[in-house]
């Protein structure tokens, strides 16, 4: 087990700048999920954790100790792949013995630790097989096997649910998480899969285009996100966003947009002018056009079972999801309705991206309605 | 009415394939037949053999046929050997490690395999008589790798390309050395390219003629298709068409079998599995 910390770590392929100085303190134990769109140099930044990618600039410390300089093999992590990586040409049991094996540990003490894994994942019955001849699932236990037989000090996962359906991915999800309650291990997680992030994570890392957006538990990211991109990734559905322009009335500052939407602002607003407002599905209620504070028409209804999700479209190029509570009556869809919501659910952004705090909304959602 | 045009489509596909097999294997079939005919029934255009093996007996007992037969062995054998290690180093930097004159390289390694033999044929017997080296079978195969190497090269570059990079970080963080990675991990996936190339190298090392007739000069020395060309008759009127079809024949067997075996190495290398399904 150990921490780890990166310090102003950043990597440039060529001309490329793919990780711009990402500062980031890891505490022993913790499980960590590096979350982020495709292609915004997670994989990379693992990579450079494990040692497979040397940085261009900064400092990895594993353990309190620089291991920047070290080679992979050294480092005492585990890495778990998205492909998985088994060596194909490899029996199971060889599979998840060859790191022992290249240690040069005797045959019958690598056996009984290949067993004692195997055991664990449930892949003893298969021992003698290639991986060609393992479902997906069953790939993916022995990668997990395979970093855990070496007791590493450090788990890297990148991606390792990406190559599964769905029903096998949640049972997998349940299995890390439980893997990381057993073993206490320092985990490090990428995935691209923002409710993976949510349910497995301690702390989540928000990556964007090589920056941090943000660190957090996974309560306050979705319930005090820093900027819109944060705002727009935790969630599912995603936030709905609407651009909005301030301006005086008669009665005071206030802002408006789109389906004839006015919040009235108080005296004590921030000078950041608000640019775009947000608002979570779950936060909308379903009203009829004359008491909703937007107005709208209901377009669309996905009934899901347990679930019920409406489609309302604003104005041309905005339609905003609101999660309904039951199915509507048919005969709602395609009329006008509105929009209501508290005050206290509108997440108010500035121009730039970062949210605003007191942006004046009366009783505006913030850090103190953290629950 | 569509049954019939499938049933039609598929008579003309057997049809096809059995125009090339005869296409390809008739002359091998007339040599065999020739082989085993005697005298004046050779000039008789009969296709069924005739079943008499002097013709194999007496290659048999000719030392010099047999000796070539073990230098064309020596030689194929240490070429493909040679190609293959030299391929695989050159072909795992050209295919893992970026350095700008990559492409360069590559082009040249290509470049190399395009001369025409009789343009480089009196450079290299220059240089095989500075190095001392006429007249020995050590000579052919230095020269063949010149023709080896460089599709070897390609071939195994491509491998390593396409190979997953993600298997060889498996084995660095399982502790690997780059020794290891290549013996334990590269080598045995790469079995089907190997061998597949090694086949090309082998059946180019045997088959060559040009420089094995320039660079060997006495009997003991030569390889089997030179040896082929230079039997001769009992008498000079009499041109030994039997003994040459049987020696060819004969040498062709070699090749069937190398292909053969190692036929059954690429199959089973084909289907040992990809990385993920
Ligand atoms: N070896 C490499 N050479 C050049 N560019 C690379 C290399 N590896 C990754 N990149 C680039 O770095 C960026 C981030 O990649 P990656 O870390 O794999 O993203 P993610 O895992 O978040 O999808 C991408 O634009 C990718 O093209
Ligand atoms: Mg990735």
């Amino acid at each position: 087990m150990a921490s780890v910390s990166l310090q102003s770590v950043s990597k440039n392929f060529g001309t490329h700048a793919v990780i711009h100085a990402v500062d980031l303190q890891i505490e022993d134990g913790e499980f960590v999920v590096f979350v982020g769109p495709s292609g915004c140099g997670k994989s990379t930044l693992l990579r450079i954790v494990a040692g497979l990618v040397a940085p261009s600039n900064g400092v990895v410390a594993i353990g309190g100790e620089d291991v920047t300089e070290v080679p992979a093999s050294r480092r005492g992590v585990a890495f778990v792949f998205q492909s998985y990586a088994l060596y194909p040409h490899m029996s199971v049991a060889r599979n998840i013995g060859f790191a022992l094996e290249t240690l040069g540990l005797a045959k019958d003490v690598v056996n009984q630790k290949v067993l004692a894994v195997a055991r664990m994942l449930k892949v003893d019955h298969l021992m003698d097989r290639r991986p060609r001849e393992l479902s997906g699932g069953q790939r993916q236990r022995v990668a997990i096997g395979r970093a855990l037989v070496r007791q590493p000090e450090i788990f890297l996962f990148d991606e390792p649910l990406s190559n599964l359906d769905s029903d096998l991915r949640m049972e997998m999800r349940l299995e890390i998480a439980r893997l990381h309650k057993d073993v206490k291990t320092t985990m490090i997680y990428v995935t691209h899969d923002q409710s993976e992030a949510m349910t497995l994570a301690d702390r989540i890392v928000v990556l964007n285009q090589g920056r941090i957006e943000q660190v957090g538990t996974p309560r306050e990211l979705y319930h005090a996100p820093d900027n819109r991109f944060v705002a727009g990734f935790i969630g599912s559905p995603r936030m709905n966003f609407m651009s909005v322009s301030s301006h005086m009335a008669a009665d005071g500052p206030q802002i408006a947009g789109a389906g004839h939407l006015i919040l009235a602002l108080d005296a004590s607003a921030d000078e950041t002018p608000v640019a775009e407002i947000g608002i979570r599905p779950e936060n909308l209620r379903l009203v009829d056009q004359e008491e909703g504070r937007i107005r709208c028409i209901l377009e669309r209804v996905e009934d899901l079972g347990h679930e019920h999700f409406g489609y309302c479209r604003i104005s041309d190029d905005t339609v905003w999801v609101i999660r309904l509570p039951q199915a509507p009556l048919p005969d709602r869809i395609g009329k006008p309705a509105g929009l209501d919501f508290p005050a206290s659910a509108v997440f108010a952004f500035a121009a730039d991206g970062r949210r605003i705090l007191s942006a004046g909304l009366k009783d505006q959602a913030g850090e103190a309605s953290l629950p | 009415m569509y049954r019939t045009k499938r049933r039609i489509v598929r008579g003309l596909q057997i049809f096809a394939l059995l125009l090339v097999l005869v296409y390809t294997l008739f002359p091998y079939y007339w040599a065999f037949v020739s082989s085993t005919k005697q005298g004046a029934a050779l000039y008789r255009s009969a296709l069924l053999p005739a079943l008499d093996f002097t013709y194999y007996r007496q290659l048999i007992d000719n030392p010099i046929f047999m000796g070539s037969l073990v230098n064309s062995a020596y030689v194929a054998v240490s070429t493909t050997f040679l190609s293959l290690v030299i391929g695989v180093s050159a072909a795992y930097a050209l295919g893992r490690i970026d350095f700008p004159q990559r492409r360069a390289m590559l082009m040249i390694v290509l470049m190399i395999s395009i001369f025409p033999q009789v343009v480089v044929l009196s450079g290299l017997f220059e240089l095989i008589n500075w190095m001392g080296l006429f007249n020995r079978p050590s000579a052919l195969i230095l020269t063949y790798l010149l023709s080896t190497v460089p599709f070897t090269t390609w071939i195994l570059t491509t491998f390593i390309r396409e190979f997953p990079r993600e298997l060889e970080e498996a084995a660095i963080i399982d502790g690997c050395s780059h020794f290891r990675i290549l013996t334990r991990i590269l080598l045995p996936l790469m079995g089907p390219s190997l061998a597949s190339t090694g086949i090309l190298a082998f059946i180019l090392a045997w088959n060559e003629f040009l420089f094995a007739l320039t660079f060997t000069l006495t009997d003991e020395n030569r390889t089997v298709p030179v040896a082929i060309g230079l039997i001769a008759g009992t008498s000079r009127f009499e041109y030994p068409f039997g003994q040459i079809m049987a020696a060819s024949v004969t040498v062709t067997l070699p090749l069937i079998a190398v292909v053969l075996v190692f036929q059954r190495r690429i199959v089973a290398g084909l289907t040992a599995g990809a990385v993920k399904g």
